[in-house]
């Protein structure tokens, strides 16, 4: 049986559950952004394969680009605020820091 | 089985697996070092799909600078010399058979759907065309792109400087 598109699907539907599993499960602030980052690696498969298989432009790349962009400035803004809260609080248990201040 | 067939399934494997580690190690330094099999096998899988700048993007991008955010973020917030680094999961139970469920469901909704397929798949390089785009189709969300970047940096910046007392 040839590759096809709904193979890369199926990858990235399991891809979107673990990493939604991450989010639901972890109490780790930085764990949850592991998750978060599983799950966005999820949708640009499914971004380049229907690219790929569908269409035949590069459109769903270019979103998948701009996607990669986006978490990356996510990753940045949310770890930082990952270690601001570590500072005030000496834990990113995201149960323990439920208060925006101190 | 065809060449294509087989290296499709090993990056599968590595994909699926290093996020199971993700989602499932109890030590979050393992997690940590999983995600880069997940990112480099993704990367992979765009260069299956035909996508060069994609996977060359995600390796710069994802390996070489959100995997090492990371990093730093988890040797910055534990004591690494503690034997226990913990990486706490609660209602584990339910939430598995909730995954398995979605797993199910999105399975099954995408095997019944008949999807439009192209007559025909190319593997150009695509470089030039996405450079094309970017500048002519794509221009203002490629412009808004710079100025939300430039944003992330000031507010991180921001965010983890010390507070200084006066």
């Amino acid at each position: 049986m040839a590759i096809g598109l709904e193979h890369y699907l199926v990858v990235g539907a399991v891809l979107f559950s673990l990493g939604a599993l991450t989010v639901l499960t972890r109490r780790n602030a930085i764990s949850v952004l592991m998750g978060v980052e599983l799950i966005l690696n999820s949708a640009n498969i499914n971004y380049v394969a229907f690219s790929h298989y569908t269409s035949a432009s590069v459109d769903g790349q270019i979103y998948a680009i701009f996607v990669i962009m986006l978490a990356a400035a996510e990753a940045a803004v949310g770890l930082a605020i990952v270690l601001a809260i570590f500072r005030i609080f000496h834990t990113i248990d995201v149960e323990a820091a439920e208060t925006l201040k101190e | 089985m065809d060449p294509g067939a087989i290296i499709f399934y090993a990056i599968a494997v590595v994909v699926i697996g290093s996020a199971a580690v993700v989602a499932f190690s109890r030590n979050i330094i393992y997690s940590a070092f999983s995600l880069l099999g997940t990112f480099a096998g993704v990367a992979g899988l765009y260069v299956l799909l035909g996508a060069d700048f994609v996977a060359a993007v995600q390796v710069l991008i994802y390996v070489g600078g959100i995997l090492i955010i990371i990093l730093f973020a988890v040797m910055l917030t534990h004591r690494i010399t503690d034997v226990e680094i913990t990486n706490r999961a609660v209602g584990r139970g339910p939430a598995v058979v909730l995954t398995a469920l979605l797993i199910v469901l999105l399975v099954q909704a995408l095997r019944e759907t008949s999807w439009i397929k192209a007559k025909e798949t190319s593997y150009a390089p695509t470089t030039t065309t996405i450079g094309d785009m970017f500048l002519e189709h794509y221009l203002l969300p490629f412009e808004l792109a710079s100025l939300v970047l430039l944003v992330a940096l000031i507010g991180a910046a921001t965010i983890s400087r010390k507070e200084t007392k006066e």
